[in-house]
């Protein structure tokens, strides 16, 4: 299989495991609180429309726009969707911002679907039904994006779906053998290694689609194609590195500051 | 109004999320690539170097100014 295949592969399945276990979190506490009816029929009413977008927005991307644009639109996209999951994990890695936090947010939820008030219609419980509706489908587009991103670029959607569909497999066991939300999964290292994936992918795209400005609108040619790919995923690994060990202790000039000021105050 | 308005605040969320400077990095960087493109004819090696060097440094920038602002959340 080719770089690109594994690519596809494996940021489709880690990423769909993370946007999973955070909607199982909100299905579970609606579930648990308003009834499972409603919530496994919000869960089912969202997997549709997530079914319906992918094929409708896939079939409209391939039919309409050649592929160096392609590459452009799309490695855009991911370039800025993969660094905004970076800046968090390196944010979240050096202590700058709280790391996600299952237990917590699934209180939250509980707390939540405690105090609202009963609505009913068509026999079901509408908070359950529209909180677990539109916490699948948000987290379920992300999924989406990087399903058809990935399997654009690599003329493989089916391999894209059919890892997106192994992970929603694998958080439903976890969920019903544990039922209880899945906060034993290191969610913060797993967005931290999608975040590597989506930034190389969306670097390498973005940049082959640029050619699209050319007479030829041939796409660019990275030095050595594909295996480009890892040398993108090594540079993003190691410039986050950078950025969590100077982000995770004071400055210098600060410390030396801080010592100058301790040292002022025993003398006197 | 207020749909449309909340099907804009959706996809500015989804697509630029809390940092806006992230987007504006990425949107620069590329905008450079296009500018090396249609005024040099540098070989694709160099122009894809060239791309992906500025899409770095553009990021490595942006989250400087981030933190400099003293994000903690």
């Amino acid at each position: 299989m080719s770089p690109e295949i594994w690519g596809v592969l494996i940021a489709t399945f880690v990423a769909c495991v993370v946007e999973m276990v955070e909607a199982t979190t909100i299905v579970m506490a609606m579930g648990f609180t308003r009834g499972w009816r409603s919530a496994l029929a919000g869960t089912a009413a969202a997997l549709g429309a997530l079914a319906v977008v992918t094929a409708t927005a896939g079939y409209a991307l391939t039919v309409w726009l050649p592929e160096a644009a392609l590459q452009l639109v799309i490695g855009t996209l991911l370039l800025i969707f993969g660094l905004q999951w970076l800046r968090k994990a390196i944010l979240r890695s050096s202590g700058r911002k709280s790391v996600h936090d299952e237990d917590a947010i699934y209180r939250d939820e509980v707390e939540a679907a405690r105090a609202a008030g009963t609505s009913s219609g068509a026999g079901l419980d509408m908070f359950g039904f529209m909180v677990s509706f539109k916490g699948v489908f948000l987290e379920g587009m992300e999924v989406v994006f990087i399903v058809l991103t990935f399997g654009l670029n690599a003329h493989d959607i089916p391999a894209a779906a059919l890892a997106a569909a192994a992970a929603v497999l694998v958080v439903l066991i976890a969920a019903l053998a544990a039922r209880r939300p899945l906060s034993m999964i290191n969610e913060n290292l797993l967005k931290y290694g999608v975040a590597l994936l989506l930034s190389s992918f969306g670097t390498f795209w973005a940049v082959e689609g640029t050619g699209i400005f050319r007479e030829s609108r041939a796409s660019i040619e990275w030095p050595g194609n594909d295996l480009m790919i890892p040398v993108l995923i090594v540079v993003w690994l190691v410039l986050s590195r950078v950025y969590v060990r100077s982000l995770r202790h004071p400055r210098p000039a600060r410390q030396a500051v801080i010592a100058g000021e301790a040292r002022k105050a025993r003398s006197t | 109004m207020r749909l449309l308005k909340s099907f804009g605040r959706f996809w500015y969320d989804f697509v630029i999320g809390d940092d806006w400077k992230i987007a504006t990095a990425v949107v620069v960087a590329l905008a450079l690539t296009v500018l090396l493109v249609l005024t040099t004819s540098l070989s694709d090696h160099v122009l894809a170097v060239l791309g992906g060097s500025a899409i770095v440094l553009a990021f490595a920038v942006s989250l400087a100014i981030d933190v400099r602002g003293g994000n903690r959340s």
